[in-house]
């Protein structure tokens, strides 16, 4: 199906099934522990044996030796896989760094061996029994010292610099401005699930059982790397316990099961351990952040410019920090700029609304200050900035924007109005409180999406795509979308994902999924809806799918019936024509934090946060619900906690490990709400939907940030915004 | 994690002499600390001897008016005991701010005084560390030392004692019993217990080869209010930055300890007899000679704030 004209009134609109807050299908399989994930398909494949990773030691440099011979020998070995007997491996398009390093090591934890063993603590001995003699070279691990040799970048959204008018002159005329710097730290996705993978070969066919969210991108990398056929692949991937983007591209677990298994001639299973997931696989790459904007005294801005530098290994790509500042605020003379250096720490990825979310976290806190210099409520500033175009392409419009609607919503339930706008002057006992606000922004991909529908004799419509479900709820939302097409209740409708021998769907990154594979879903249900009304010689424009049956004028037939011993399936897909380039589709919304800063010791306590998102039609209120919320606890690990620290000598990210790498627990999210908007947004789909979940983060940490101030009076540019950031400019307490 | 042989100990010297026999030999208790050590290959001992059966678990009060706290008692029921929330609350504090739940339910007295530092750079084998590997190095002077300590340090060794219940302890003035292998018992009091690095940062207690201990015990409760304060970066499940354990009676005297700031409980006599003077003087004792590194230099300031935070609290 070609979504190429806006959506107009459709079966969805019913709203009986679509819309409703239906609790996940696949809650009760998660809460009793029987939705197996990866490492636990003990039953798909027998005999299975166990791979341990080892990973470089070295930050950057070559192995000069190896020595396997102790761990040949030990009990239970039945394979070791190195770069040297592993066969001549492909060059995959998706990640940047060797998925198995060796003799060149390029980053830290690459991962260079992996010992197949019939138990896994036969194959983790085994492994510290290797002997690796490293040459190190000199690394470039310090962003800081390398933003004068960045170069200019793409980012994935577009061009990596924009120009409108002559920003320099109308920042420079401006009357008020700002010009500040802020960094953002290299972060991990810390997923609970780490990348798993049992392999199995029959002949020259291979199946993964894996934890992945880009089922067909990953079937046709690791028959790229393996140098087989694409349709020798087959991935199966329908739980995933976390991915944040960590688990876009294949990982070295896939890669080393797929060797191992043909080394050892047996099935065998590889999960990455926990201390090798920070290294090893990729990370949000940190940023250093310019951000200048000039305006009149009554607060209109004239001249907005974001730059952005970050690093990545040879070949790897920029964070896209300044996308969000081509589109949130009206200005007439505009600049971003994107440089990207070369580092030889960890590969640099997509994680958590990659781009938007290092990006707001410095516009955000901007805008705060801007609006200080100004003497104007940060609300009001940001209303007062609103455009409803493309600032940089004035004849896009936005499809819908509810920013400034967002805004004020939020500010009315949170009690924004009793914020004290002179910092330092609230406390409540040992605790300073503050209060602060950022917009949320995160725009809305298009990308296909096919799915395949089958109505049995029994009356069940079984759904198939090798969309993912990543917690996310994709399972319940393509189910409701079924449900509400083909006119039966939701407990009708069986879910089947994650596997590539499924229709290819858009997957699951960039808050794409839900939109898009349910539009999939859309259009695989409408060409099953016009089989079965040809079927029955119905006029399928009139026929009405609901209660169990196909209605048209006086007839009705059951679908049970329609379907008849035989059943009756179809597959298609939703594509998109060029309604994204004439309409700039993206999610808003706005978020409110109140934090205490305790008086004495600096530390920081999220008291109460707030959300109000506008992102097109809710498919279910509770699943995306569950999803902004989540977001907004990441936001808060980005404010406060969350850093892969890195030792600038040896090249590496030193806390590798859960415990070292703190996010947020129970207690550091006391009371969370969030509100949607009524928004249907037909330029984006049938489903009228869009993207929401990453929406949830975009803007969180800079509202923390900016309550940290508003409660203290210290302004931390620096992200993680720990207590000893605030330690020496907190008040006096005697 | 190397292939171990196992026994279960019947009696406390038995397993004490049984330790002493294997010098590669570790007692295991809650396993908190060490299974996961022994998974990275960290501890590798060839021996194991488990003291779970050893009926060390009892707490009992002492004829000198104290409490005997058995070595294998759990955190959690450590923490519970109506006896040391009422006399002792700071240790039951203590107890509380560390860990979670889960671990505090297997954690035992004992293990909690030997559990070893969280350094990130002794827990990566790839890394030099003088602990783990006696004359590798330190990585972590020079590299990532934010945790680490500030005073007490050496040039081999900047590790903090991770311990919550150590530092109440300390300020407590509790005694360590152990039973030798050859049966005898002996207590060393919990200022002597813990070393310093100086050039030997691996061997961390003054407990010799063999000796298994069997309790802590406490003097007869000293009264005045009790105070745990611990600074930490999350509010839960993250060891202290700096943690505070004070004891402050209504005159004004009392005893304060550190936790986060040495490679053992910090306690400093002179710095007790600055109580009345308040914070500024009594860190000013304290960390009469800290030397922090460029990350953890916060740690000074910090460490006052929290005690004057804590001789507030503790006023009421």
């Amino acid at each position: 199906m070609k979504f190429d004209s806006p959506a107009t009134t459709n079966p969805i609109d019913r709203l009986k099934v679509v819309g409703q807050p239906f609790s996940r299908i696949d809650g009760p399989l998660k809460t009793t522990g029987t939705a197996p994930y990866a490492y636990e398909r003990h039953d798909v494949a027998p005999n299975q044996a166990y791979g341990y990773v080892v990973g470089a030691a070295i930050g950057k440099g070559r192995i000069a030796g190896i020595d396997l011979g102790k761990a040949k020998a030990a009990p239970g070995v039945l394979a070791i896989v190195t770069a040297e007997n592993a066969g001549k491996l492909g060059k995959g398009r998706l990640n940047t760094a060797k998925l198995l390093g060796g003799p060149e090591i390029q980053h830290y934890h690459q991962a260079i061996a992996v010992v197949v063993a019939d138990t896994f603590e036969q194959a983790r001995a085994a492994a510290a029994l290797i002997r690796v003699d490293y040459a190190r070279e000199q690394g470039a691990f310090d962003l800081a010292s390398l933003t004068d040799k960045a170069k200019p970048n793409p980012i994935t959204s577009g061009p990596g610099d924009t120009a409108v008018g002559d920003f320099a002159a109308a920042f420079a005329a401006a009357p008020v401005r700002l010009d500040a710097r802020y960094s953002t730290p290299d972060e991990a996705h810390a997923m609970m699930e780490p990348h798993a993978t049992i392999a199995a070969w029959q002949g020259d066919k291979l199946t993964l059982w894996t934890s992945n969210q880009m089922i067909a991108w990953n079937a046709a990398e690791m028959a790229t790397i393996l140098d087989v056929p694409k349709e020798n692949v087959r991935l199966d991937s329908p739980f995933v316990g976390g991915g944040f983007g960590g688990k876009l591209f294949p990982r070295a677990d896939a890669l080393l099961a797929a060797l191992g298994a043909r080394a050892a001639k047996r099935p065998v299973k590889v999960a990455l351990q926990r201390p090798l997931m920070f290294n090893n696989t990729t990370h949000r790459p940190a940023t250093i952040q310019r951000i200048r904007i000039g305006a009149t005294a009554d607060g209109k801005i004239t001249a907005i410019g974001h730059e952005s530098w970050s690093g990545d290994l040879v070949g790897g790509k920029a964070d896209g920090a300044v996308a969000q500042t081509r589109l949130l605020y009206a200005g007439a003379h505009r600049m971003t700029a994107t440089r990207l250096a070369t580092l030889d720490l960890p590969e640099g990825n997509a994680m958590r609304a990659p781009g938007e979310a290092t990006g707001m976290m410095a516009l955000e806190i901007a805008m705060d200050e801007m609006a200080e210099k100004l003497g104007m409520d940060p609300v009001q500033f940001r209303i007062l900035n609103d455009t409803q175009v493309d600032p940089e392409k004035p004849e896009r419009p936005f499809s819908q924007r509810q920013l400034v609607e967002c805004l004020r919503n939020g500010a009315e339930r949170f009690g924004w109005n009793r914020r004290n706008p002179q910092p330092g002057r609230v406390r409540d006992g040992r605790w300073l409180v503050g209060m602060g606000a950022a917009a949320a922004f995160r725009n809305n991909l298009l990308t296909k999406s096919a799915a395949r529908v089958r109505l049995d004799g029994s009356g069940i419509v079984t759904v198939e795509t090798d969309m993912t479900d990543i917690g996310t709820g994709s399972y319940t939302i393509i189910a409701q979308t079924a449900a509400e097409m083909m006119g039966v209740p939701l407990e009708r409708v069986k879910v089947r994902l994650g596997d590539s021998a499924f229709p290819v769907s858009a997957g699951s990154g960039g808050q794409w999924g839900g939109n898009n594979s349910t539009a999939g879903v859309y259009a695989a249900c409408v060409k099953l809806r016009e089989a079965i009304a040809q079927k029955l010689g119905f006029n399928s424009t009139e026929a009405e799918f609901a209660e169990g049956e196909v209605r048209a004028g006086n007839r009705r037939v059951p679908l049970t019936q329609a379907a008849g011993e035989a059943g009756i399936a179809a597959e298609d897909g939703i594509e998109y024509g060029d309604l994204a380039k004439k309409y700039q589709q993206s999610t808003f919304g706005a978020h409110f934090v109140e934090v205490g800063v305790d008086a004495a010791t600096a530390e920081i306590r999220v008291r109460r946060m707030l959300a109000v998102c506008a992102a097109g039609r809710i498919l279910n209120p509770k699943t995306a619900r569950s999803q902004v919320i989540g977001a907004m606890t990441m936001g808060v690990g980005a404010a406060l906690m969350e850093e892969l620290v890195v030792d600038k000598r040896a090249g590496f990210f030193v806390n590798h490990d859960l415990a070292g790498y703190e996010v947020p627990v129970h207690a550091d999210i006391p009371h969370q709400e969030m509100f949607f908007l009524d928004e249907t947004d037909p330029m984006s789909s049938p489903m009228k939907a869009k993207g929401v979940a990453e929406l949830g983060i975009c803007g969180v940490a800079a509202a923390v940030a900016n309550a940290v101030y508003n409660a203290t009076g210290v302004r931390v540019r620096d992200y993680p915004i720990t207590l000893d950031k605030l330690l020496e400019r907190m008040p006096d307490v005697g | 994690m190397k292939s171990f042989s196992y026994e279960r100990a019947r009696t406390p010297a038995e397993a004490a002499a049984s330790a002493l026999r294997r010098p590669d030999a570790k007692f295991i208790a809650g396993g908190t600390n060490l299974l996961d050590l022994m998974k990275l290959e960290i501890e590798t001992p060839a021996h194991l001897v488990d003291v779970n059966g050893l009926a060390l678990d009892k707490i009992e009060a002492t004829p000198e008016g104290g409490l005997r706290i058995g070595a294998l008692l759990r955190n959690t029921d450590l923490a519970a005991d109506a006896r040391v929330r009422r006399d002792y609350a700071v240790l039951s504090r203590a107890l509380l701010a560390g860990a979670s739940g889960q671990l505090r339910n297997k954690a035992t007295t004992a293990g909690n005084l030997l559990q070893r530092t969280r350094c990130p750079y002794f827990y990566d084998t790839n890394q030099p560390c003088n602990k783990r590997r006696p004359g590798s190095g330190c990585g972590a002077i020079g590299g990532f030392s934010r945790q680490h300590a500030v005073i007490g340090a050496s040039e081999a060794c900047i590790a903090t004692h991770p311990s919550d219940m150590a530092v109440a302890m300390r300020a407590l003035d509790a005694t360590v019993e152990a039973v030798r292998p050859d049966g005898t018992q002996r207590t060393i009091p919990i200022a002597d217990f813990h070393r310093l690095p100086g050039d030997t940062p691996h061997i961390e207690t003054t407990l010799q080869p063999g000796e298994l201990i069997t309790a802590v015990t406490l003097p007869k409760p000293v009264g005045g209010a009790h105070v745990y304060r611990k600074v930490r970066d999350r509010a839960s499940y993250a060891f202290a930055l700096v943690s505070v354990a004070a004891i402050v009676q209504r005159d004004g005297t009392g005893r304060v300890a550190l936790g986060g700031v040495a490679h053992k409980p910090w306690r400093v006599e002179a710095a007790d007899a600055e109580l009345p003077r308040g914070a500024r003087a009594v860190a000013a004792q304290l960390l009469a000679n800290a030397r922090p590194t460029k990350d953890n230099a916060f740690k000074l300031a910090l460490a006052e704030r929290t005690i004057g935070a804590a001789l507030s609290e503790a006023k009421g």
